[in-house]
């Protein structure tokens, strides 16, 4: 189908957006250079979604990833070291095009994710809408965010002061 | 190059555009100030104070609480600010996960171009 070579260069990093839609409404988008069907599996298959889910620099990493996607299907995600936990339903499962899951390790105060993957040209863009059932769960939501990226930051910071001086002392 | 619209910054920006609200808020920057004083200072009628107060509450540039009969008003910008940051930590979040998922498509694509290559034959 394709007829080009190994040989084209490495494509520019696609910019990722976040945008506070509303007060209830995130938005996240971002462009991959691959078809809605490959972008799609990487959401669903566990074994993919481990791969990138976590990234490297928030020094934890998945424990388990199960992922039942179908209509009514559960999802967990746990983490280690700590015993954090995602959990919720798949409300929607449009193969290759559309998903929509609950957030339910809050509770009542988890939003509701809408993941849709658009093809254009061989490239997907996607778009991720978190609609959180108030204002305050929102508010409360990047506040919790806030303070765990802060935790990681400081845990990152800790590694590299750690690093640099054993590195400094060979 | 951080770029992400949000809809804060269209109120922000609205709140901004009248002289007296940002007289306000120079005044707010300096001290705290009720809202009589305020009215007093920009000599106008209480309830046109309360009004530009409004706006810029509405916008996050300033918060106001009421002890007593007094309502005090002081300026709002660290709140901005952290809703900001906030958001900012988010993207960056989504950012990193996204890099890890770039790979993973590639590594797909490829899978899928040796397998169709397979499967021509």
């Amino acid at each position: 189908m394709d007829a080009r070579t190994g040989s084209e260069p490495a494509p520019a990093k696609n910019r990722t957006t976040v945008e506070r839609k509303s007060e209830r409404e995130l938005v996240v988008t971002r462009t991959f250079n691959g078809p809605a069907r490959i972008v799609f599996e990487a959401w669903t298959r566990p074994e993919l979604f481990k791969r990138w889910w976590v990234p490297k620099s928030l020094g934890m990493s998945l424990r388990s990833c199960e992922m039942d996607v179908r209509v009514g299907g559960r999802y967990r995600l746990e983490f280690e070291p700590d015993a954090m936990a995602f959990f919720g339903t798949y409300l929607e499962v449009t193969p290759h095009s559309r998903l929509v899951w609950t957030n339910e390790e809050g509770g009542e105060g988890g939003p509701v994710t809408t993941v849709t993957f658009e093809e254009k040209g061989g490239r997907t863009l996607l778009v991720m809408h978190e609609l959180y059932p108030s204002k305050a769960a929102l508010d409360a939501a990047g506040t919790g965010a806030a303070d765990a990226m802060v935790e990681t930051f400081a845990q990152l910071d800790q590694l590299l002061v750690t690093l640099g001086a054993s590195m400094g002392r060979s | 190059m951080v770029q992400y619209t949000w809809t804060g910054f269209d109120a922000s920006f609205a709140a901004l555009s009248d002289a007296t609200r940002r007289g306000v808020l120079e005044q707010l920057g300096r001290a705290d100030a009720s809202i009589t004083d305020l009215a007093g200072k920009f000599h106008m009628t209480l309830t046109g104070m309360k009004k530009h107060i409004g706006v810029l509450e509405q916008a996050g540039l300033v918060t106001t609480e009421k002890v007593g009969r007094v309502r005090t008003c002081r300026i709002g910008l660290r709140r901005l600010e952290e809703e900001v940051a906030w958001i900012e930590r988010y993207r960056q979040l989504w950012d990193a996960r996204f890099d890890e998922l770039d790979k993973v498509v590639e590594e797909l694509k490829r899978k899928e171009k040796v397998d169709g290559r397979k499967n021509r034959k």
